[in-house]
């Protein structure tokens, strides 16, 4: 299980490919990778502020919590922090295990965890140089998180 | 204890930790709030909502839960990672 904050770009395709390297008993390997929108032409940037410390434990909290409700061989998960643009990567989450009913579902519960549960802020920086507000929280992600069982723990 | 604030918190707040002596009542989370919000216009601000959580020893906690000994506690608005 690899769990990392970054300033930095990451390669999804060598993060995916490190988690069967070698492994003879990965029948599924799923790979999602969230991206910065530019929300119709409005957004320049988005900051991306984190808690340092918490934003990696709560991560590996989730990705503990996936790997004892499924089956799983690996999990590797990178979110970025910092100044990020339309078009970039801001998040990684790749998931292996014998079957893909496992490595999917693991996949989006931990998407749906991370948004509600790891210490992150967004905030818009404006296609017009002015700073933008604060990204709110939607309740539809709470909602998202909400039907794998187990609310936020706040 | 060390306090830290996070995004709109800490720009209310105007910094980004510090360290506070609560007195011996400040027993729970939702105490230190509301102890927290008495300290001037910027905290009252910052911590009348209702929304800002908090994290003891960077751990997510409910407003009932007591402060217990905790070196750190951290306040910030609803999470937007993902």
């Amino acid at each position: 299980m690899a769990a990392r904050v970054q300033a930095e770009d990451f390669d999804a395709a060598a993060e995916a490919r490190a988690l069967i390297a070698g492994r003879r008993d990965v029948g599924a390997l799923v790979a999602f990778v969230g991206l910065c929108r530019d929300e119709g032409g409005r957004l320049a940037a988005l900051e991306i502020e984190h808690y340092p410390g918490m934003a990696e434990a709560e991560i590996a909290r989730v990705v503990a919590e996936a790997e004892a409700r499924w089956p799983l061989i690996g999990v590797s998960v990178v979110h970025r922090c910092g100044r990020i643009e339309p078009g970039d990567q801001i998040v990684l989450v790749a998931v292996a295990a014998a079957h893909r009913g496992d490595a999917f579902a693991a996949a989006e519960m931990l998407m749906d965890y991370l948004k509600t549960r790891a210490p992150f802020w967004k905030r818009e920086r404006l296609s017009d140089g002015s700073v933008g507000a604060w990204v709110e929280a939607e309740a539809d992600d709470d909602a998202r998180a909400e039907r794998w069982g187990e609310g936020t723990s706040s | 204890m060390k306090a830290l604030y996070f995004a709109s918190v800490r720009e209310r707040v105007g910094k980004n930790e510090e360290e506070i002596d609560p007195p011996a009542e400040v027993v729970t989370v939702g105490d230190l709030f509301g102890w927290l919000a008495a300290r001037g216009e910027g905290y009252a601000e910052a911590f009348a909502n209702r929304a800002v959580r908090a994290a003891l020893d960077r751990v997510h906690v409910k407003r009932d839960a007591p402060l217990a000994g905790a070196r750190e506690i951290a306040f910030f608005p609803p999470m937007t990672g993902g």
